[in-house]
């Protein structure tokens, strides 16, 4: 029945980690900055799954599997350094944030 | 056009207005909102991919637990409209032209590497879900090892959440 090609999805991906990457230039807030981080995840196991499928082995569902559960991780503890920053300086704004800028 | 064509691009259009949804929402709480918009539409298509395990997995961890708790701390700091500020000048005129550029250059390798050889359900497997069962078989037979480190990393994330977000007398 699927007969899209793994092609599609693989520029889908890569769209999707482009905006990603926008996402994490653009933005000012701590939160959405995390949020992009998690869009360019999301791309990436979207290309694992689609590799997985185009060489019909289980190891890329596998390594989706890790992903995920790092990116749980790596949310649970960037989240709390969040709630750390706002505790100190009041702002969710990166600009503000500066103490280590050159 | 037959029907999984139609479905991948309904799928894609929602992933892709998420994605920019995702970019010019000014709260926050919007941009998480349409990040979940984008994770469901992947789910569609990891089921469309014959992943289903990784599909409910998807909806489960990362649009469940993992947003919910994206939420909650949008919530808890009341996070509101994000200030614009115009310190960085590197963004505007660096980062747009950049970002476009990785865009393209990722699209059209990934396109003119690998279009017209390969169809989506390609070598192995013809048309075959992948079963839970032959996932779990990989995943605690091959890859035992590393699954057991990622219960030490979760471990030692949630005491570095606890450790980071307590709050000090």
């Amino acid at each position: 029945m699927n007969v899209v090609p793994v092609a599609y999805y693989l520029v889908l991906s890569a769209v999707l980690f482009g905006l990603g990457v926008v996402a994490f230039v653009f933005k000012r807030n701590i939160i959405t900055i995390l949020l992009a981080i998690e869009l360019m995840l999301n791309a990436v196991n979207l290309a694992f799954v689609a590799f997985a499928r185009a060489w019909g082995q289980t190891d890329g569902l596998v390594f989706v599997f890790f992903v995920i559960v790092v990116a749980a991780a790596e949310s649970a503890v960037g989240l709390a350094i969040v709630i750390r920053i706002y505790q100190n300086r009041q702002t969710l704004n990166i600009e503000r944030v500066n103490l280590l800028k050159f | 056009m037959s029907l999984p064509f139609i479905l991948f691009f309904v799928f894609a259009l929602i992933a892709i207005g998420g994605a920019v949804l995702l970019i010019v929402a000014r709260e926050p709480i919007h941009s998480a909102l349409s990040l979940i918009l984008v994770m469901m539409s992947l789910a569609g298509l990891y089921l469309m991919l014959g992943a289903e395990f990784i599909a409910s997995v998807q909806i489960i961890v990362y649009a469940g637990a993992i947003m919910v708790l994206f939420v909650f701390v949008i919530m808890l700091l009341n996070a509101g409209v994000e200030e614009r500020t115009d310190y960085s000048k590197m963004a505007k005129y660096a980062g747009i032209p950049l970002g476009i550029l990785l865009l393209l250059e990722l699209a059209h390798w990934m396109h003119h590497s690998l279009i017209g050889k390969t169809p989506a359900n390609g070598a192995g497997s013809a048309n075959v879900m992948v079963s839970t069962r032959e996932l779990s078989m990989q995943l605690f037979q091959k890859y035992l090892f590393p699954f057991e480190a990622t219960s030490i990393l979760i471990l030692i994330a949630i005491l570095g959440a606890l450790v980071l977000a307590k709050r000090d007398e």
